[in-house]
């Protein structure tokens, strides 16, 4: 028994208890309480991550508490290499995001300059946020799939209220729309996870009893679609993609970069663990129409992404687009394309967080989410529009950014998968290569309309980023460059877990196998 | 003997429908639903009598106790809404809707 | 002979250190842009400061080199753990490499110290600095890594610090749209280097140049021709060859000396070092070698008319270096036997390209940053230095005896030759109409009358500029002959790209049909060049031109292709798609809600608030209920 992770949780809610109930007028001290909370849980985070010995135990810091004895429902917590990457990434984006959305509470400016005011106090909003850091501490650490649903629905709550009540002009209907579509996947699962309960016969909910609990071909293949439609529109995948972008574009930049950034994650994580450990051979058996269905969303995604007017949207866009290349590449089976995968989930964090953080900060000067009210912004803010143009390289996947490792990765893994024979993937690698292209057009594109050319008139009074905003920014591109170099610490405690999985999928790579002995 | 004592108990049941079912005046709804109240009642004392036991006579019983508390309610909201709107149609108190 | 197996460094020298060569202008790079404008005052001294220690780093580790046997000339530096299980990275030091990092940082230092005086009124400098940096570093890093992948994340460094330097200006909308276009359709050639890569690892489990020696043998034809072709299309983009070849004349919008040292000297020919380092790839299989002769000779026959009718000189330039970097891509595609010719014709087009560019810099300082060459004329008095320099260059390319270009460029012809008439003659034809539009461009610029506009005034520039254009021009001059006497060059590079069986025969001045009718077209084109732009007036404006004028001067119709064929159906595409997504797939969803939303809407006119209807609904339900429990009774 470990007391890291329930601690790590405890953190964040007591934090946000205490923010909650200070006096009326104390919004300054109710950021910097939640500052103070998220550092410390940043900063327990990184001792306890140093802790973690990627050969060891497949799950570490376990601790189990009965919550439910006559379900035998556990508050079991513990993590592997992909969940402590992901806890990690949640972790530094949470300070990240507090400093950057020191004003989102106070309201949305908008083009013509008035200010759509906030449903909620501002102190609630940074509470949420901290509420929100507790769940998806422990949504990612949960290895009792029970406690995994609570987490996984009860993530919603805090995020509906950020979108809904600090969000644009149109915040009721993105807020809705998002936990409708939530809850319509949450419930498919929930209907899953008792499924899996009585299927399995065994009496308990944890996850490292229930691998292989099922034989049954059919159930299998029930129970995955529970699961994996759940992880899908979370993911999200096309076609059931469209809360994205209006989720993204109504949410605070702060919020929006949490949606994206992690509790997306939380989408390819469950398949990576879930969906392929519980149910490899229904795993096997839907691989290749949730690889074409992957490789759509890269190729749609990028499509949609160039076309759009608003910068918002496009970004959410490009997400869909990286999103399809991580689905790709767990279900690709080969331990390339699922540690490429894994590490880009967390790359994937980073770069799109820059990315709305700046675009947030970009647009918190004019008001206005469209592109083409921006023009030669360069000229009156060379720093704002370097961090812009840094984020869309890491959108990009320019080599030596931290993306492009693990897009690498999941392309190669994928050409070379043996999943239906040798090469039976390599078209779908191929394909998903145009990508490349694409999002040099969707990011140049917006770069050029936005950032260059003569200054528009609309722009001539712009402030470059002050110093907060430097803070902000600074930390994540200089993550994004430093993993695009030197990638091998997260890969160290990523592959041995995916190589669990892949043992529990039963899949044999002989490529990497061959490669191994050799060495 | 029991078929004809349960032929009257529907007939009481069926004026006390119909009763509510036409009448306006909340008075006189309310004494309908009394009438099958006890139309009820009749049909629960019949069986018992004539299955030999005690059960249904226990059951009128309680029917009557809640009929009781029943109107006590009941007549205190009729005056209130007499009070506020100097009716006591049933149809002029319609505001619960949609 | 085959090239020599590459093996780990054990050495204490400086080739240990060699990765000093891409940290010091990376480090550079960094400490221009984080630190900002605190660095404007010294900012530029930096960069070149940088730029000099690389190049000693080079030159030291040269020496190193020179020192070890033959068989030793491939030392293979390990830097550390990249991707687990995949890729390391290190850096491979032989005599390629070395080539072109001398190539590189030499004549980018000099071009480093000529934008101190040609960007001196930019109020960017430290920015411009700090991109040459950034570029130099990622040049370096492509030459020098030991795998595909190092290389590829130099290939695209250099790609951005490309689109970085295009767009310098990018207040102009020209610039940031050439930029834009510059980094999309090297994507485009990125995209073939990727699959190719894709393929390598898969087939033979390694992207390393070391590990994978000696193995190519192992995979089939079909594989070896795919790989082979797709490295292509990746060197198409970056070395703008046919058909990628677009973007290079837009990427004139970027400083001069951006296009002296990224658009001819280095980043271009970065292409023909992929196809020469691939090799083993190409010598596999003859159709992807025959593929890259006949893109090399397209393109050299592409640019050099489409160099025929620019006016502005700039893009002649950039037409021209389009054409030389056919010569070398057709080189490459002639195996062992071209590889040298390629390189030493890279190495001296480095110089000549770089000295030209440079001199078409100085001469554009003078005249107000004027490109149009119909309003320069008489320059030669006024700009001896420039002038004196701008000459070498062109003797230079056009390939008159004795200067490099005429070394090189004959060894790629003669060997050409050898292996087709076809491609030897049009090479030759090429040459002639490099003749023709050199000649065209000095007689417009240096010779006849002066036809400037009123305030322009020119005057030589400031020796921080000359100099590295005698430097330059030095080279230009006596580098050919150096190289390839004796093959000498082709006997250094063997270790790294194998020797021919046969060696060619190296004369002073050769006196094959090849020479001789080379010379004599070159001359021809000149006459011509004479005839049209020396004796007869030059027009201020340019006249229309016939049609075989207005195909060349609209690049061959490329743009147009383009956007026929990408732009506009893409952009239909994307319209399409956003509409679908909008209407059809949000729609679906939307309408879904909207219609749960009317049927509720409509559901709760039901509820009239009549307490006699609920009480009639109640009576329904419970004689319904009684009927059928009264049915199921009955059965």
């Amino acid at each position: 028994m470990s007391p890291w992770l329930p601690i790590l949780m405890a953190v964040p809610v007591l934090g946000a208890v205490v923010v909650a109930l200070l006096p009326k007028g104390s919004d300054k001290l109710a950021k910097q309480v939640t500052l103070l909370v998220s550092l410390v849980v940043m900063v327990l985070t990184l001792v306890m991550a140093v802790q973690f010995s990627p050969r060891g135990d497949r799950f570490q810091f376990v601790a189990e508490y009965n919550w439910i004895p006559s379900f035998g429902v556990k508050f079991g917590v513990g993590v592997d290499g992909v969940a402590l990457v992901l806890i990690a990434l949640s972790v530094v984006l949470v300070p990240i995001v507090v400093l950057a959305s020191w004003n989102d509470a106070d309201g949305v400016k908008t083009a013509d300059g008035t200010v759509i005011a906030p449903k909620r106090s501002v102190k609630t909003y940074f509470s949420l946020l901290l509420v929100l850091e507790t769940m998806m501490i422990g949504v990612f650490a949960a290895t009792d799939i029970f406690l995994f649903y609570i987490f996984f629905e009860a993530m919603l709550i805090p995020m509906y209220f950020m979108i809904g009540s600090y969000g644009g002009a149109q915040r009721s209907y993105a807020a809705v729309k998002f936990l409708l579509y939530s809850l319509f996947g949450g419930l498919l699962m929930l209907v899953a996870v008792i499924g899996l309960y009585f299927a399995a016969g065994k009496g308990t909910f944890m996850f490292p009893e229930l691998v292989g609990a099922i034989q049954d071909p059919a159930t299998q293949k029930w129970l995955f679609a529970g699961f994996f439609i759940a992880f899908a529109i979370k993911a999200p995948l096309v076609p059931v993609h469209t809360w994205l972008p209006d989720a993204a574009a109504q949410a605070p930049a702060g919020a929006a970069v949490l949606l994206v950034g992690v509790l997306d994650k939380v989408g390819t994580f469950g398949m990576l663990r879930f969906c392929l450990e519980l149910f490899p051979e229904a795993a096997k058996a839907f691989t290749m129409p949730i690889v074409v269905l992957a490789v759509i969303s890269i190729i749609y995604g990028a499509i949609v992404a160039i076309g759009q007017t608003d910068m918002k949207r496009l970004i959410a866009y490009t997400s869909i687009s990286h999103f399809g290349f991580i689905v790709m590449g767990v279900f690709a089976m080969s331990q390339v394309a699922q540690s490429g995968a894994a590490l880009y989930m967390v790359n994937h964090g980073f770069a799109t967080g820059a990315l709305f953080l700046v675009a947030g900060f970009l647009i918190s000067r004019r008001g206005s989410p469209y592109i083409a009210d921006y023009g030669g912004v360069q000229k009156v803010a060379p720093v704002l529009a370097g961090f812009f143009l840094v984020a869309g390289l890491a959108g990009l996947s320019l080599p030596g950014l931290s993306s492009f490792v693990s897009e690498f990765m999941v392309m190669v893994g994928t050409y070379s998968s043996q999943a239906f024979g040798s090469g039976g993937l390599a078209v779908a690698a191929i394909v998903s290569a145009v990508a490349v292209i694409l999002a040099a057009v969707y990011i140049l594109w917006m770069v050029q309309r936005a950032l260059n050319g003569p200054t528009a008139e609309s722009v001539k009074g712009f402030k470059d980023l002050n110093v907060r905003e430097v803070v902000v920014l600074a930390p994540l591109v200089a993550l994004i460059i430093g993993f695009g170099f030197f990638p091998k610490p997260l890969l160290d405690v990523i592959t041995p877990s995916v190589q669990h999985t892949l043992t529990n999928v039963d899949v044999k790579n002989p490529a990497i196998a061959e490669k191994g002995a050799g060495e | 003997m029991t078929t004809q004592y349960l032929i009257l108990s529907g007939l009481i049941f069926a004026i006390g429908a119909l009763g509510v079912l036409i009448r306006r005046n909340a008075i006189v709804v309310f004494m309908c639903v009394e009438l099958m109240l006890n139309a009820c009642n009749l049909a629960f004392v019949t069986f018992a009598r004539q299955n030999g036991n005690l059960e249904g006579q226990i059951i009128a019983f309680f029917v009557m106790v809640v009929a009781a508390a029943e109107v006590v309610v009941g007549l205190a909201i009729i005056v209130t809404i007499f009070r506020t709107r100097r009716s006591a149609s049933v149809d002029d108190a319609n505001l619960l809707k949609y | 002979m085959d090239p020599v197996k590459i093996t780990d460094y054990v050495g204490t020298g400086v080739i240990g250190v060699s990765w000093l060569m891409i940290a010091l202008p990376l480090l550079g790079a960094a400490i221009l842009l984080v630190l900002g404008r605190i660095t404007n005052k010294w900012g530029h001294l930096l960069g070149v400061a940088m730029s000099l220690a690389s190049f000693v780093v080079a030159v030291l580790g040269f020496v190193e080199l020179l020192g070890l046997s033959e068989d030793a000339r491939r030392q293979a530096v390990h830097l550390y753990e990249f991707i687990p299980g995949m890729v390391d990275m290190g850096l491979l030091i032989d005599p390629l490499s070395l080539s072109f990092a001398l190539l590189i940082t030499g004549v980018g230092s000099l071009i480093h110290i000529y934008s101190i005086g040609y960007m001196s009124h930019d109020p960017d400098r430290r920015r411009f600095f700090a991109y040459l940096n950034l570029f130099v570093a990622a040049m370096l890093l492509l030459v020098l890594s030991d795998n595909y992948v190092g290389l590829f994340i130099g290939w695209e460094g250099v790609g951005l610090a490309s689109y970085l330097l295009i767009g310098f200006w990018q207040f102009k909308p020209s610039a940031a749209v050439a930029a834009k276009k510059a980094f999309i359709v090297n994507r485009v050639g990125d995209f073939g280097l990727l699959v190719g890569m894709f393929i390598i690892w898969t087939s033979f489990g390694t992207l390393a140049f070391g590990d994978l020696q000696g193995k190519v043998g192992e995979a089939s034809s079909g594989t070896l021709t795919a790989i082979g072709l797709l490295l292509l299309l990746g060197a198409c983009g970056k070395s703008a060859q046919l058909p990628l070849q677009s973007w290079l004349l837009d990427a004139m919008e970027g400083p001069t000396p951006v296009s002296a040292l990224i658009h001819a000297a280095t980043m271009v020919t970065a292409g023909v070092y992929l196809v020469v380092r691939s090799g083993a790839f190409f010598e596999a299989s003859s159709t992807a070698s025959l593929v890259v002769t006949i893109v090399g000779v397209a393109t050299l026959l592409a640019g050099a008319i489409i160099g025929c009718a620019k006016d502005d000189i700039k893009k002649g330039l950039a037409g021209s270096t389009m054409s030389q970097i056919g010569y070398m891509m057709l080189g490459a595609g002639l195996g062992p036997a071209g590889y040298a010719f390629a390189i030493a014709h890279l190495i001296a087009h480095g110089f000549f390209k770089a000295d030209m560019f440079l001199g078409a810099g100085s001469v554009m300082h003078a005249m107000n940053d004027e490109v149009d060459m119909r309003k320069y004329g008489g320059l030669r008095k006024l700009m001896p230095i420039t002038f004196a320099t701008f000459m070498v260059g062109y003797l230079a390319i056009i390939g008159f005896p004795f200067l490099s270009g005429f070394y090189t460029k004959d060894g790629i012809m003669e060997t050409a030759m050898e292996h087709g008439q076809w491609m030897g003659w049009l090479a030759v034809l090429g040459a002639g109409i490099t003749g023709f539009y050199m000649s065209r461009m000095i007689f417009m610029t240096f010779f006849g009358e002066k036809r400037w506009d009123k305030d322009a005034h020119p005057h030589e520039s400031p020796s921080v500029m000359t100099v590295p254009l005698i430097l330059l021009s030095l080279g230009s001059i006596g580098l050919g002959y150096y190289l390839i006497s004796d093959n000498r060059f082709m006997k250094f590079l063997a270790p790294a790209v194998g020797l021919p069986e046969r060696l060619p025969e190296f004369h002073l001045f050769s006196t094959t049909t090849v020479g001789l009718s080379s010379l004599a077209l070159v001359a021809l084109g000149a006459g011509f060049a004479w005839y049209k732009y020396g004796k007869s007036e030059v027009p201020v404006l340019a006249p229309r031109g016939s049609f075989l004028t207005v195909f060349a001067r609209r690049d061959l119709y490329g743009d147009a292709l383009n956007e026929s064929l990408f732009m506009r159906p893409g952009q239909w595409l994307t319209r399409i798609a956003v509409f679908f997504d909008n209407r059809g797939v949000d729609g679906l969803v939307n309408g879904l809600a909207a219609a749960i939303g009317g049927t509720s809407g409509r559901m709760r006119r039901l509820q009239t608030g009549f307490a006699r209807t609920y009480a009639l609904s109640i009576l329904f339900g419970a004689a319904l209920l009684a009927g059928a429990l009264l049915l199921v009774g009955n059965i």
